[in-house]
């Protein structure tokens, strides 16, 4: 697969720097092909990522985020992905009620051993935003189909 | 007004040890309640109580810390404060309790709605299960089961579950809450559910009184909302905006609400943003099994963790 700007989605990557971006970098020393629509942002641990990343990549128009930390219990300062895994587990289960695909936005862990894993993960990943198509962006149009909808709120 | 003198009797008994006392006193006209912060004997007679006594008077309490501060609380306010001392945003030594037995109170909106103004009130009875309103002219009886707050409908906590001092009978019964206007709501297509938000968030004026009502909203001039550094939101006009800016509070109340209501009371524009509280909340339940503010030696969730989580299952999507 090449990059290719009319077919590409714009997914954001925001992976952990001791596991899961060793994890790409194996993937790409390795030399395995993977799809290229994901961007990946480099954070020192899943720890550091605030749900908050997420629904701003998503409300401002990313077509897929994707989070990758280490394994639990082998996070470079022990208990970050613990905390990520609580927080973004919750974030998961709160996008429904804002009308927000809550396929849009996975999770996961992988190791910095593991390139066959990384590949497999932006695979299917991007497979999956591909299936479900660009994001509706929120724009004027938008706005006013939706004041139409909802002329008595 | 049941208990009404007992309690300013108890109030005046511990006022000598305590810098201020927040209750409530009548507002502007005879419908309207409004914070009373007692420091003397005189200031205790203003004192009032009833289902017209709205506000949730610890948020006050982080604003005061380091002060005596005696407050006066309903069941589902008492909540509130459980959850400020367990993240240690205040000092249980520093805070006296007056708790009290509460069978609800009414919601503004849907007065106005059964009274057609939100204007001055002359008069107002209030009786064992309702209020009666003289508007214009006219007598309005309105039962507590019509225009009582959302919330008391579904109240299991009417008895103050943290007090220093009780005044009156406890309730007993309690009501079921099963979340079905989360779930009816999410029942509908996600387009209409995307919309729905649009619609209702291009109306937020950006007054942030939702924030600044909110008991558990405690970052106070350090928002991140209005902080230039770091930089997070714009102060642009746009709904993507205003929408990120009720997210923010969905998650920075995660695991912490108490579902007070006092936010979505206080929207000008009545934007119905509890139904966000609630929805996380149900989530934080069937993922941690945690009602905020309900056990006073529990952990927030989201402050805590577990190697092997009995409800998340992350693996192999
Ligand atoms: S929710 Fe319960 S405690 Fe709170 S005001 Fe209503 S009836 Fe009173
Ligand atoms: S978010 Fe709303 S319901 Fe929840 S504690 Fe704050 S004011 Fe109360
Ligand atoms: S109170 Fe209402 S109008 Fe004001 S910021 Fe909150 S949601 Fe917007």
């Amino acid at each position: 697969m090449s990059a290719d700007a009319a077919t590409e989605l714009r997914i954001v990557g925001f992976l952990c720097n001791w596991c899961s971006y060793g994890g790409a970098d194996t993937a790409g020393v390795g030399r395995f092909q993977q799809p290229t629509d994901l961007r990946i942002i480099r954070v020192p641990c899943s720890g550091r990522i605030d749900p908050l990343f997420v629904v701003k990549s998503l409300v401002n128009g990313a077509d897929g985020v994707l989070v990758s930390g280490c394994h639990p219990r082998d996070c470079h300062y022990s208990e970050g992905n613990f905390y990520a895994r609580r927080r973004l587990e919750a974030l998961k289960s709160f996008l429904p009620i804002l009308g927000i695909d809550e396929r849009r936005f996975e999770y996961t862990w992988v190791s910095a051993s593991e390139g066959q894993k990384w590949k497999t993960v932006v695979e299917k990943f991007t497979e999956r935003i591909h299936e479900l198509g660009p994001a509706r962006k929120i724009n004027a149009e938008m706005l006013a189909e939706a004041k139409a909808m909802f002329a008595t709120v | 007004m049941q208990y009404l003198d007992e309690l300013k009797s108890k109030i005046k008994e511990k006022l000598p040890d305590l810098d201020v006392v927040i209750g409530w006193e009548q507002g502007f006209d005879p419908l309207r309640a409004t914070p009373l912060f007692m420091r003397t004997e005189e200031d205790v007679d203003k004192l009032t109580w009833g289902p017209l006594c709205v506000h949730n008077l610890a948020t006050y309490l982080t604003g005061l810390k380091g002060k005596k501060v005696g407050v006066v609380v309903k069941g589902c306010d008492s909540r509130s404060i459980i959850e400020l001392l367990q993240e240690k945003l205040i000092n249980r030594e520093d805070i006296t309790v007056f708790g009290l037995p509460c069978e609800g109170v009414i919601s503004m909106k849907k007065v106005a709605r059964a009274v057609g103004t939100l204007d001055y009130i002359e008069k107002v009875d209030v009786t064992t299960k309702g209020i009666t309103v003289s508007a214009e002219g006219k007598d309005y009886d309105l039962p507590l089961t019509e225009v009582g707050a959302d919330k008391c409908g579904r109240c299991q906590y009417h008895n103050a579950l943290l007090s220093d001092v009780f005044i009156g009978d406890t309730i007993d019964d309690s009501a079921e809450d099963d979340y079905s206007d989360v779930t009816e709501f999410e029942a509908k297509p996600r387009e209409e559910r995307l919309n729905y938000w649009l619609a209702q968030m291009d109306r937020c004026l950006r007054c942030y009184a939702c924030r600044n009502a909110c008991p558990l909203c405690v970052c106070r001039d350090h928002c991140v909302a209005q902080s230039r550094d770091p930089h997070w939101m714009s102060q642009d006009d746009t709904v993507q905006s205003k929408w990120f800016f009720q997210m923010i509070h969905a998650m920075h109340l995660a695991g912490r609400c108490t579902e007070c209501g006092e936010c979505e009371r206080s929207c000008p524009v009545g934007i119905p943003i509890l139904l966000l509280r609630r929805k996380m909340n149900k989530q934080i339940n069937e993922l941690f099994d945690y009602k905020a503010g309900t056990k006073i030696d529990a952990k927030p969730p989201l402050m805590a963790f577990k190697v092997e989580e009995d409800n998340i299952n992350e693996r192999g999507w």
